[in-house]
């Protein structure tokens, strides 16, 4: 028996134990590489297991460690005008305390990473893929003017809670200025959690309800007990952490877009914000914006499979005799009971209800165009 | 008797029949399986190479031939209830039954102490 399409491989550097590595051994954890760390990809116990875990998210509510991934902190003079020049944002429509999501580009367009900017008092926190932190860092380094500062929080460890119970959960143990309940979808503030500062942002990676939660690393593995301690919640590996991703049509970095692909092609055009769509000023803009124009000759679109056996990253797509496509992400989906994928498909193929077929091992899977999220998302927007 | 693999495969012989899964360990390993790809009835399958395919949520894993051979049968339950393989790995969850063209070979295998002993030092 051997398994031959694991876990991330993404690079051989010696493993740095994250903050929370101990809980999660503790917990019983199978502890895989991922992004230069062991992360935990599933838990020991009646809860765990990843479709047990998958299920407890979308029913209950999940604490992941997400405390490999990059926090940092963007300030200095005329920082807001230099992160405009190497991101698709517009800052001035951004509110202090929210989250948005915005893309890394390359000088063609290509994604070099996606991230999270918030808009905090002097400066910008930005949240970036783990095994792409390291060149996040030296990209941005490279691209911004010498009087903005790039500090990288790398005392501060992050957790998310997500599924239809985490405000619950999370409500009996936080205090602030505002009460946890004024936050809606992508709004963040500042909360003490069990007596520790934390930054807290109703957002996330799951298409739940739910919350992610910046902590200072040396309080993390008390309040990670203090918040498991709650009745809803119980700790998700990684492995429901990708099922619930992509349930939720959500990308993955490294696999759903690369360098190699554009943003327009990946379906990410709410990445790039309405006014830099007209103005440009961004790496590649000159590519997306001819794109959003004339469209792409491939887009990434969500595919249903007939059957039971789930189409791997990789499988190559087919209408008729004609290869029009490879899937970027593919698994078994618990909540449907069937395997989903998403794929890049040429764009005359890419309409809803299209049919397809996907190659697994020599054999041909019937394959629909589906519209995604495949599990709809479920976030709380407010009134 | 019952003979085990280094790839965490039971093979238990009667006759001259042998029927193969994966141990608990194994499935264990794995996760929730979702799938498993067996081999056709009438299928020569030499020992070591690919003989099925099982699926967990999160990986695709081959299985190999722990001894060379004919399949006979395949468990017809696993179309139906692939996740027979976590519940019931080294009895209803079995994979195939075959010959056994060389006996030989299984004396090559772990019985069941020695496969404990393997599973506690990996």
């Amino acid at each position: 028996m051997s398994d031959h399409d694991t876990e991330d491989h993404l690079e051989d550097l010696p493993l740095d134990p994250l903050p929370l590595d101990a809980w999660h051994r503790a917990r019983g954890a199978r502890m895989v590489p991922f992004a230069g760390y062991e992360m935990p990809i599933q838990y020991a116990g009646p809860f765990g297991g990843i479709v047990a875990e998958h299920n407890w998210t979308r029913e209950s509510a999940g604490l992941f460690d997400v405390s490999h991934m990059g926090q940092l902190y963007i300030s200095g003079e005329g920082v807001e005008a230099a992160l405009e020049a190497v991101l698709p944002i517009d800052l001035s429509t951004l509110k202090h305390g929210n989250p948005r999501y915005s893309l890394l580009l390359d000088e063609n367009g290509g994604v070099l990473d996606d991230l999270m900017v918030t808009r905090w008092s002097e400066g910008f926190y930005l949240v970036v893929n783990g095994a792409t932190k390291w060149d996040d860092i030296a990209h941005l380094r490279e691209h911004l003017p010498d009087e903005v500062t790039i500090s990288h929080m790398d005392e501060s460890a992050l957790l998310a809670l997500q599924g239809p119970k985490a405000f619950a959960a999370l409500d009996r143990l936080v205090s602030g200025e505002t009460p946890l309940g004024s936050l809606t979808f992508m709004k963040g503030a500042a909360f003490k959690l069990g007596g520790v500062d934390a930054w807290i942002s109703r957002s996330g990676y799951t298409g739940e309800d739910g919350f992610e939660i910046s902590l200072p690393a040396e309080s993390v593995g008390a309040v990670a007990d203090l918040i498991c301690a709650e009745p809803e919640v119980q700790p998700i590996g990684l492995g429901a952490r990708d099922s619930l991703r992509l349930e939720a049509g959500l990308p993955l970095y490294g696999h759903d877009m690369t360098p190699e692909t554009s943003p327009i092609e990946a379906q990410l055009l709410f990445g790039i914000n309405k006014r830099r769509r007209t103005q440009g000023g961004f790496p590649g803009a000159e590519r997306i914006i001819r794109e959003i124009n004339e469209g792409t000759a491939r887009k990434w679109v969500g595919l249903k499979l007939e059957g039971r056996l789930p189409a791997r990253e990789g499988a190559e797509v087919f209408a008729g005799e004609t290869h029009v496509g490879t899937v970027t992400s593919g698994g078994f989906s618990p909540t449907l009971g069937a395997p989903i994928a998403m794929a890049y498909v040429a764009s005359e193929q890419a309409a809803t209800g299209t049919a397809l077929e996907v190659e697994v091992r020599g054999r041909r899977l019937a394959a629909t165009v589906t519209p995604t999220p495949f599990v709809p998302h479920r976030y709380h927007r407010g009134n | 008797m019952r003979y085990y693999t280094d790839e965490h495969e039971w093979i238990e012989v009667e006759g001259d029949v042998a029927t193969v899964g994966i141990t608990d360990y194994a499935q264990g390993q794995l996760g929730d399986i979702v799938f498993v790809e067996l081999p056709e009835a009438g299928a020569m399958i030499e020992q070591g190479k690919d003989a099925a395919v099982v699926e967990s949520v999160k990986a695709a894993s081959d299985v190999y031939a722990p001894i060379t051979g004919e399949i006979i049968e395949v468990n017809p339950a696993l179309e139906e209830d692939p996740a027979l393989v976590n519940s019931a790995p080294e009895d209803g969850g079995w994979f195939f039954k075959m010959t056994i063209a060389d006996p030989g070979e299984l004396d090559k295998l772990m019985d069941e102490d020695g496969y404990k002993a393997f599973v506690e030092s990996l």
